[in-house]
């Protein structure tokens, strides 16, 4: 204990500076999505056997592969164990699984709750810094914004721009009548969701990287990654989980199971407000969907955050 | 401090060849009882199985996984004319035994092919991309970069005779398998076609023997 004792006190001096990180896009607030109409056809982005063989072509690939392999392509930038295509499936190509070229052509976007016009890669800066946890994103003009940027735009490849796409972001899915239900989501996450994720959500992995994301923990997204939404880790799961098999769960399963994974401790929001979960509850979770940030549950303070 | 470890150790040692006296090497011996064959006698004195004979590598496999496939032989879950009389002849301790011997088993070595990684063929781009439009994932968003192996639930393919790999997908996708959890893998090999199966097959089955490119 006695050795253990400095290297906490120095991660507790070192939390203000990487909360102090400029946050780039500060509105991660959710956007709806209606439910696409049934048997629709999805836009369909390029193949990369299309790609030309030019410094175009080795960009977009550049992107691809920060992309599918964030954490070892970009390790500086990921402060967790999680790559891009873990909640973009299919390489950011799948409908329902907020694809790319469902939110490239949406941007630059403007946000009416701060009355801001946020462009792409402050998008992708605030994926770093939430999603990845991160801490200070790569620069607007760095390599792998632009390379990322570049993939995207290659994705978007004959898409109409600022026209909401069917298929994007991930549809919404309802809370149920009787609202969620803890003891239920366990249950779920036992029978559905730990053989990939772990009993305790820590994910899974082959050598030093994660095949299987963890979903809370140090190691997974932060209180302010848009997933840590009920709501919207709720439709998330309901079009894309367990892998390969989405709308297996009914929604009534998704929300539990997304409150069940959204009220584990996570990395602090980045944005916390002068060192108080309580304040940050009010300026940016009180009115942000559906989540348990700064609530007390089961008699514990949630959103105090993991290191 | 010394003399601690020293005693742990010489401790631990007396533990590992006491349990080596205990017991007899059921992979290259047999079970007690008949039947029980020893598994070296087709899976090969390194567990890399029989290629040729499509004999399924073993070595290094989670032992978790393993007595789970002789559990499930035992109980008829899992089909295998020859696996499922043999499989009722060990003992559960007997399975426990055997199962922690074959992972302990070096594993061969396996290329880190990463997602990032432009596909060559037919089988890479199963192995690397999936098939989303119908649902099919990955292989390596479960069973890792090269196939690898993750954990107890998801096997190695690296190195596993095209053979064995083919007739197993097969089976899921007629039905004949089914000892998954929750279907995982039933479903994706239902969704793959004839061609998909022996490619991504050959594709395991030599990713062991490519050159690794960063």
């Amino acid at each position: 204990m006695k050795i253990l004792m400095p290297v906490c006190a120095f991660s507790i001096l070192l939390s203000p500076g990487v909360g102090a990180a400029t946050i780039a896009m500060e509105d991660q607030s959710q956007i709806k999505v209606p439910v696409p109409a049934e048997h629709i056809t999805y836009f369909q982005p390029p193949q990369q056997s299309e790609l030309p063989d030019n410094a175009y072509g080795k960009m977009v690939m550049d992107g691809y592969a920060l992309f599918v392999d964030t954490k070892r392509q970009a390790p500086q930038f990921v402060g967790n164990g999680l790559n891009c295509t873990n909640c973009h499936l299919d390489q950011g190509r799948l409908a329902n699984s907020a694809p790319l070229w469902g939110a490239y052509p949406m941007y630059p976007a403007y946000r009416k709750k701060n009355d801001k016009v946020n462009t792409f890669a402050e998008r992708l800066q605030g994926c770093f810094q939430f999603s990845m946890n991160g801490g200070k994103p790569p620069a607007a003009d760095s390599r792998e914004i632009t390379a990322l940027s570049t993939y995207a735009y290659w994705l978007s490849t004959k898409a109409p721009v600022g026209v909401e796409l069917p298929g994007r972001g991930y549809p919404d899915v309802s809370e149920p009548k009787g609202g969620y239900n803890l003891v239920r989501g366990a249950a779920v996450y036992k029978d559905q969701c730990a053989i990939c994720h772990g009993d305790n959500g820590q994910g899974q992995k082959a050598g030093d990287d994660y095949v299987m994301p963890p979903l809370w923990g140090k190691e997974s997204y932060n209180w302010g990654a848009g997933m840590h939404r009920i709501n919207t880790a709720a439709s998330f799961i309901k079009h894309n989980m367990p892998l390969g098999k989405p709308n297996s769960l009914s929604d009534e399963q998704a929300w539990d199971v997304a409150a069940y994974v959204n009220t584990h401790e996570r990395p602090q929001d980045p944005r916390l407000v002068e060192g108080s979960v309580e304040k940050t509850r009010l300026k940016y979770h009180a009115n942000d969907g559906v989540n348990v940030y700064g609530q007390t549950v089961n008699g514990v303070l949630i959103g105090q955050g993991v290191q | 401090m010394i003399p601690l470890n020293r005693t742990l150790l010489s401790s631990v040692m007396l533990l590992v060849f006491s349990n080596v006296q205990a017991q007899p090497n059921i992979y290259l011996q047999g079970g007690a009882q008949p039947g029980a064959t020893a598994c070296v006698a087709c899976h090969g004195a390194d567990g890399m199985g029989l290629a040729p004979a499509g004999f399924p590598r073993l070595a290094g496999i989670s032992a978790d996984y393993l007595s789970k496939q002789l559990h499930d032989f035992q109980s008829g879950k899992r089909v295998s004319p020859v696996m499922q009389p043999l499989a009722k002849a060990l003992t559960d301790q007997e399975i426990t035994s055997v199962t922690g011997t074959i992972a302990a088993m070096p594993a061969p070595a396996v290329p880190a092919i990463n997602r990032s990684r432009m596909p060559a063929s037919l089988g890479e781009t199963l192995a690397l991309r999936g098939a989303w439009d119908r649902q099919i994932p990955e292989c390596v968003s479960c069973h890792g970069p090269g196939g690898v192996g993750v954990g107890s639930a998801f096997p190695p393919l690296a190195n596993q005779p095209a053979l064995y790999l083919t007739a197993q997908l097969n089976a899921w996708r007629d039905g004949t398998r089914k000892n998954d959890p929750n279907d995982l893998m039933g479903h994706i090999a239902k969704a793959m076609t004839e061609d998909e199966i022996k490619a991504v097959a050959d594709y395991f089955a030599t990713v062991g023997h490519k050159e690794v490119t960063p």
